[in-house]
């Protein structure tokens, strides 16, 4: 062998040295920058103590104002130009234990001194830290030799490259790069069919070509939302002790796919499943997006302080946001104030604001099941028409506009105002009586059934109603006063219905959409917003509004339509659906109907702006328009036939804002129960600022959503390019996936990194379109392989002098080998599954209450990605591969290789039976009939490139002698052959070749993408 | 040489390996380091992504390994501990509101609720006359080996909150439990087992995995569950009908294969991966003859208390059907070996002392499931010699309530409720002192008197111990030095036999 890792090692090791010195010579002769050369060692020795959070003797390294002004001893640490005078100086550099800094730890090396010398002399100019700079627009390098640009991410590279003089590799072979686009686009293997057809590809586009096939795969989503579900921290358990199952998690994960697949914008991305249900007119995939901040832990023990949870899931909604789009560890202002970048806790708090009024709730929405491809295909066509549809509603915006301006117009600011109807006709179920009062409210009794619908008709005389009213209210006859009919006074109320026609005879079509209600008190879990979510099926766990423990008392509902009824020449109908069982139904209650302008309803305050402005933008007409759709029969039409080929419906966990505002307090340490004063909804100050909707009004949720992807806050496009990039180089441009404060590494291609940010923006937020940009550069293309000359100037490979060479995630181990077997299923979505565990993990769950049904058929054989996650018993042949365990959000995933992954993928049920299967496969082959030939095709099943003698020759070896051992073991090739035999081949001859097969399965080169 | 032999000549200590962001070259240099060849972090000024935060014990260490026993769900510190007779005096009476006012409770109604004493005899054992109930005969008879701190608090007053808080210090998801600390600190010493092992009898616990993981430490510092039934660690047997000799030629093949692709790409990884494969193997003989307690003499098997069947009077639903008497002593005898093949940490966790309701029952029929296994190993280490660097604990998340617990619907209080603000722990060995009641709670059991012990400083006295400064031992994460001791901690220097 050519070189030892022990003396690659050594050479690595020692380069650093090489390199730091070097740098320190031309740190010398040329001026510092303030980012790379004093920013970090400020970071490292000083922020601790003079950083946002303690400030000491005046004292703040991390902005200008604070490290450049007058100390609290009156003298000053920095002096710019006057090294002599900059207190900072005399500090770091003394001897004397009672004045030197940093009084313990790292003191800076004479190296350090003297840069920080040097840069006091030059003018200490101070700069903002590169990431919460705005994105910069440089031109793109030149480079002297271009045989190495393809595009001008290579530009970048190959300048960076050429100042430390050197070349880029190679263009890897052809089957390396298959194999390398089909991992990273796809995570599945190519067939060998594939492989032969790329690589006789003659044309000059034959790799784009390969790239768009790939992009249109469906599997594509799979790959890349697993990305994305590793930082929404998905799972489909609650994860505190109990830790129950989440039935409907999964549709949160089909929707990340099958968004993914669409290639929905990022910021459109962003924006749903950060306040979906906030968005003008939200459809039921925008409210279900949502279930991203469901994926927070749940604990249903005994005895919990429901608050205590509610806080930290809160908390945890906040951090994630942090982490995902902005890489900034805000949690560290939980507390107090970050210690080193600048994020106070008054500021954490202000980010709290924005979900602490977001409440846990359940939306009704299609449950979409994996399509085939004709299913594909006609939902295409769907999604293409209302695509038409919705450019035919923007050109023809002259047209529709002018109604919804004389809407606004007549309905404005009319003073609220309740009616009680005159003439009402009341009915119940058999045996139910309603007595009208005096005050015009009804008092029931007679029969009391376990469930109730109370229909109520009205002949109204009221013009433009807006809404309805609902007392409930007290009664001498009722237990406990009522209001409810139960034995404890409660009632749950699960839907209200509200019909408007010209004759009394109501169908679908005539119920009017309430969209908004607010109560003057709700239980806790029972909030008014169940009474029109359209979920009253009490199997299928209704929700609905209900009031314990206020008995004996009035409590007022408000619901709010959509637009006005013009009740004088209607016939109305109010339906009060009662399903929650065992008698909770309402025992004395008034109607009233309401008109002018109730909060919430109409026409949206956003949209109210649009109508009522002059001019429109093009930003708010794309949302006048996006809003319109609801209103406009072909776009429902289209809806109901995308919603009808998505199945039934089903209940999922998402977030809605809450009927009530919380006001929210900075809380001491972090204490749930310990509040301080009052913050309102805010970002950081370090960023350009949100801006509010509504004028005057804080900012919310939604706003924040659009604050992320506004292009003006640097962050998120810098940091979802980075992720974007780590999964096709394995790390990032930004190494430090979960930190761009002032701790973390400054990017290696900073130009690149903002480059590839400002044209992901430019191109509509197109992840699809960005993958394709980066595949296509020749760096991406470069050779894998190591260049033992450079051990010493790039050890790390940051300078992306190559591609990079890494083992592929946990899912990916298990679908490859699945692939390569021939077992695995290509199904797209639906419920998470159970494929063998083994015996025993299960019983370690609380109370070992938890039972792991194995799947059969196809489900056995799925992607890793659909394997049921339970948080508190993972499957072990995940996590053994570093599947993050979905407590928390993870960007950056570990690559461990120890003995335990090695015995999954040599011993495990699944991966023997991959060995099993693939030996079928192998043996049943018409075309390789021979050993070498099948030996040959085996492998390239593998590892896709031909393999060379030698090893074709070990594996023939290591063949012929599990024949040897088998052909005297019958007993024993039967059992390794189980029920996987083959007609024709003898236990023997087929064992041999599982013995053989297993170990290709094994091969390094197999599970590493190159 | 070839990769492989290179590898294995560089690493003693290092049984699992790991890379940071898939980069070999760093991950051999932890490995290097630990040797005293070279240390990563003297050569390099490395950027944050790939600082080799391996540590170096920071001063001499005492203990090499650590026995954690840990009892799941909150035993009745009142009813195995610590005597109180003026609770006795007050059984039946109400609270003054000054505490409750103050407390918090899971189950209790504090307007009805009353004390409740314990009717449990306790004696004073040994010759430092540590006092213990009569359900703890057999940790009586190691009273002078014992340390028992009757003074620890904690904040957390929900079962998984607070086992994350007693296994990770801080009570929040995805940081890192003690035995992954230890292990990231010190390394691992055996070549052959995992550093961080699990061992688990009876039930689950609530926090499931949880309680081993590693957090954002690398995953191979994550405990190994070694399993009671079937092989002893998953996945370690061959596939039925393929032999060991099959085993080995498979190895060779994949050794040759693997080592080819190395010359072509030079990538380090594989070399680690070959290591990785060998290692298993090895794995494959040493976890077999490890859990083969046979070689056991028969005394020692007695001692312990393994073969012992479960009483007969079973309650429905306590799960004798797991045979949890027989797993707990074995698991007790198999850590003592685990300890002796080099293991840094074993855990074991035993789950079902939650005892709301019929506490007399379930108490002691808990307290004779663990008492005899647990003093046997402390006797069998020290006959050893191996106590005084075996630090051996047996803890939980909180204790329980001087108030009987009032559930409603109940007639009778029967059981206790949730009590983090003081209970009790013990260790032993490990360079502590043997014969030591430490601190003491009021007179009816409530709150701290003397010297109060937070978990934060628990953990920082265990890792002195081991040569660990908690303030030194820390890992960068999302900008910050994570610790095991969070923001808190003292040493507990009264605990420490020799200074």
């Amino acid at each position: 062998m050519k070189q030892r890792p022990t003396a690659v090692l050594c050479a690595v090791l020692l380069s650093f040295a090489v390199t730091t010195s070097s740098a320190d010579d031309s740190a010398a002769q040329s001026t510092l920058r303030f980012a790379s050369d004093i920013q970090p060692l400020f970071a490292k020795h000083c922020l601790q103590c003079h950083g946002p959070d303690k400030a000491e003797g005046g004292l703040r390294l991390d902005e200008a104002t604070g490290a450049l002004g007058e100390l609290d001893s009156g003298q000053r640490a920095i002096v710019p130009g006057n090294a002599a005078a900059s207190q900072l100086l005399q500090r770091v550099s003394s001897s004397d234990p009672d004045l030197q800094m940093p009084p313990d730890g790292d003191r800076l090396s004479a190296a350090d001194t003297a840069k920080l010398k040097q840069w006091i002399e030059e003018g200490a100019e101070w700069q903002q830290h590169w990431a919460y700079r705005p994105l910069s627009r440089d031109t793109v390098p030149t480079v002297t030799d271009n045989s190495a640009v393809r595009n001008p991410i290579d530009s970048y590279v190959v300048a960076e490259l050429d100042r430390q003089q050197i070349a880029p590799s190679a263009t890897a072979d052809r089957y390396t790069l298959i194999r390398r686009l089909h991992y990273d686009l796809t995570g599945l293997p190519p067939t060998p069919a594939e492989v032969e057809a790329f690589v006789q590809d003659q044309s000059a586009d034959a790799w784009e070509k390969l790239v768009d096939r790939l992009l249109a795969s469906p599997h594509f989503g799979e790959r890349w939302g697993r990305h994305w579900l590793d930082k929404a921290r998905y799972a489909d358990s609650d994860g505190y002790e109990k830790d129950n199952n989440r039935p409907d998690a999964w549709r949160y994960r089909d929707w990340v796919i099958q968004s993914i697949n669409d290639d929905m914008p990022f910021d459109q991305f962003t924006i749903e499943q950060l306040a979906g249900d906030m968005l003008p007119g939200s459809t039921p995939l925008q409210k279900l997006a949502t279930a991203f901040h469901r994926q927070t832990l749940t604990n249903t023990e005994g005895g919990v302080d429901r608050e205590q949870f509610r806080v930290a899931a809160v908390m945890d909604r906040t951090e994630t946001l942090g982490t995902v789009w902005m890489g900034l560890s805000v949690g560290c202002a939980r507390c107090h104030n970050h210690k080193y970048d600048q994020i106070s806790q008054r500021e954490y708090y202000q980010l709290y604001a924005y979900f602490n009024n977001g409440d846990e709730s359940n939306s009704t929405v299609p449950a979409m099941t994996a399509f085939d491809e004709a299913g594909r295909a006609e939902r295409a066509s769907l999604l293409r028409q209302l695509r038409q549809r919705q450019s035919h509603l923007h050109q023809t915006l002259e047209e529709w506009l002018p109604a919804l301006k004389a809407e606004h117009a007549a309905a404005s600011d009319q003073p609220v105002a309740f009616h009680l109807p005159d003439k009402m006709k009341i009915s119940g179920p058999e045996g139910v009586t309603f007595t009208r009062q005096s005050d015009g409210s009804w008092l029931v009794g007679g029969a009391n059934p376990e469930r109730a619908t109370y229909t109520i008709e009205v002949t109204g005389d009221v013009d433009k109603i807006t809404g309805l009213r609902l007392e409930v209210l007290p009664d001498e006859s009722l237990n406990a006063q009522g209001p409810g009919r139960t034995k404890h006074g409660n009632f749950v109320l699960n839907e209200v219905r509200f019909f408007a026609a010209r004759q009394p005879k109501w169908d679908a079509g005539d119920q009017q959409s309430i969209v908004s209600a607010t109560a003057s008190f709700s239980q806790d879990g029972w909030p008014i917003r169940n009474a029109f979510d359209g979920n009253e099926d009490a199997e299928k766990n209704g929700t609905g509004w209900a009031v314990s423990p206020q008995f004996g008392k009035v409590h007022t509902a408000t619901f709010g339509f959509d637009r006005p009824v013009e009740s004088q020449r209607n016939q109305l109908q109010i339906q009060l659906s009662q399903q929650y069982g065992s008698q909770h139904t309402i025992g004395r209650f008034r109607v009233s109907l309401v008109t002018g302008r109730l909060p919430g309803t109409g026409l949206p305050d956003e949209i109210r702006q649009i109508v009522a402005a002059d001019r429109i933008s093009v930003s708010q007409q794309e949302a006048l328009v996006r809003w319109y759709q609801q209103r406009d029969p072909e776009t429902r039409r289209l809806q109901q036939q995308l919603q009808t080929m998505q199945g039934d419906t089903m209940s999922v966990r998402v977030i809605s804002q809450a009927g009530t505002n919380r006001t929210t307090n900075i809380l001491r340490r972090g204490e749930f129960k310990q509040p301080l004063e009052e913050v309102r909804a805010d970002t950081l100050a370090i960023l350009p600022p949100v801006s509010a909707r509504q004028q005057d009004a804080a900012s919310d949720r939604l706003d924040l959503a659009r604050w992320l992807v506004s292009g003006r806050n640097p962050l998120p496009p810098r940091v979802a390019v980075n992720q974007i990039w780590k999964n096709l180089f394995g790390t990032g441009i930004v190494p430090t996936m979960n930190d761009f404060g002032v701790r973390g590494d400054a990017p290696s291609h900073p130009q690149l990194l903002d480059h590839l940010a400002v044209r992901f923006i430019e191109n509509g937020w197109s992840r699809k379109s960005l993958i394709r940009y980066i595949v296509t550069s020749a760096t991406y293309r470069q050779s894998s392989r190591h260049r033992p000359e450079l051990a010493q100037t790039d050890p790390l490979n940051r300078l992306l002098h190559r591609q990079n060479r890494f083992r592929v995630e946990a899912e990916i181990v298990r679908d490859i080998t699945l692939a390569a077997s021939g077992l695995l299923s290509s199904k797209i979505g639906g419920p998470s599954v159970f494929p063998p565990i083994p015996a025993g993990v299960t019983d370690l769950t609380y109370n070992s209450s938890f039972k792991w049904n194995t799947s059969g058929g196809e489900d056995r054989y799925r992607r890793g990605m659909y394997t049921y996650f339970k948080r508190t018993a993972p499957h072990p042949n995940l996590i053994t591969f570093d599947c993050p365990d979905s407590n928390v959000t993870s960007v950056d995933r570990d690559r461990s290789n120890t003995p335990i992954s090695a015995l999954v993928t040599l011993n495990n049920e699944t991966f023997v039976e991959a060995a099993q299967a693939m030996a079928q496969h192998i043996l049943t082959h018409a075309d390789h009939t021979d050993d070498t030939s099948r030996l040959n095709y085996a492998l390239q099943r593998c590892i896709v490139r031909p393999p060379t003698e030698a090893d074709l020759a070990d594996f023939q070896q290591l063949l012929d002698r599990s024949r040897a051992w088998y052909s005297e073991h019958a007993d024993a090739a039967g059992k390794l052959v189980g029920n996987r035999t083959v007609a024709g081949s003898s236990a023997e001859e087929n064992a041999a070749w599982i013995a053989t097969l297993r170990m290709m399965l094994n091969l390094d080169e197999f599970i590493t993408r190159e | 040489m070839n990769p492989l032999e290179a590898y294995q000549q560089n690493t003693r200590r290092e049984f699992l390996t790991t890379t940071a962001s898939g980069i070999g070259a760093l991950a051999l240099g932890s490995m290097l380091s630990d040797d005293g060849v070279l240390r990563a972090e003297d050569a390099v000024d490395a950027p944050a992504s790939v600082q080799s935060n391996r540590q170096r014990p920071h001063f001499e260490p005492q203990a090499k390994a650590c026995i954690s026993i840990y009892m799941a769900g909150a035993p009745s510190q009142l009813d195995l501990f610590t005597p109180k007779p003026k609770l006795r005096e007050l059984h039946g009476q109400s609270v003054p509101n000054s505490i409750l006012e103050k407390a918090r409770f899971a189950f209790i109604k504090p307007d009805t609720a009353t004390l409740m004493g314990s009717p449990r005899p306790f004696r004073k054992h040994g010759d430092c006359g540590m006092e213990f109930s009569d359900w703890l005969p057999h940790l009586g008879s190691v009273a002078d080996d014992l340390l028992m701190v009757r003074s620890l608090y904690s904040e957390e007053f929900n079962h998984h909150p607070g086992q994350l808080m007693m296994q990770c210090g801080v009570s929040r998801f995805g940081m890192p439990t003690m035995g992954a600390w230890i292990n990231y600190g010190l390394g691992s010493e055996s070549t052959n087992l995992p550093g961080y092992v699990v061992l688990t009898a009876g039930r689950g616990s609530s926090g499931g995995a949880t309680l081993y993981q590693s957090g954002f430490l690398p995953s191979s510092y994550g405990g190994v569950l070694f399993r009671n039934q079937g092989e002893p660690v998953l996945n370690l047997s061959n596939p039925q009908g393929l032999p060991p000799e099959l085993q080995r030629a498979g190895l060779d093949t994949l050794k040759a294969a693997n080592n080819r692709r190395y010359q072509e790409v030079h990538d380090p990884e594989i070399a680690s991966r070959i290591a990785s494969y060998e290692l298993a193997n090895r794995m494959q003989t040493a976890a077999p003859e490890l859990t083969d307690i046979s070689q056991e003499s028969q005394h020692t098997q007695e001692m312990y208390g393994v073969g012992r069947a479960e009483p007969k009077k079973v309650w429905r639903g306590s799960l004798g059907h797991l045979q949890t008497y027989d797993t707990f002593a074995r698991n007790c005898l198999l850590a003592r070996r685990l300890v002796e093949r080099g293991v840094r940490f074993v855990n074991i966790i035993h789950a079902s002392w939650d005892q709301h309701s019929e506490l007399d029952f379930h108490l002691s029929h808990n307290a004779e499931c663990v008492d005899q296994p647990i003093a046997a190993l402390i006797r069998d280490l020290k006959q050893r010699g191996m106590l005084d660097s075996t630090m051996v604990t047996w803890a939980s998340e909180f204790g329980r309530t001087p108030l009987g617990e009032n559930r409603s619907g109940r007639s009778a209080n029967t059981g206790r409720d949730h009590h983090p603000s003081a209970y009790t722990m013990l260790l032993a060995g490990g360079g502590l002192k043997g014969g030591l009641t430490y601190g003491s709670t009021d007179e009816i059991g409530w709150y701290p008197e003397d010297n109060p012990v937070h978990i934060n400083d628990l953990h920082a006295t265990m890792l002195h111990q081991f040569g660990l400064d908690h303030l030194k031992l820390t890992y960068r994460f999302q900008g910050r030095d994570f610790r095991l001791t969070d923001v808190g901690g003292n040493v507990i220097s009264d605990w420490i036999a020799r200074a």
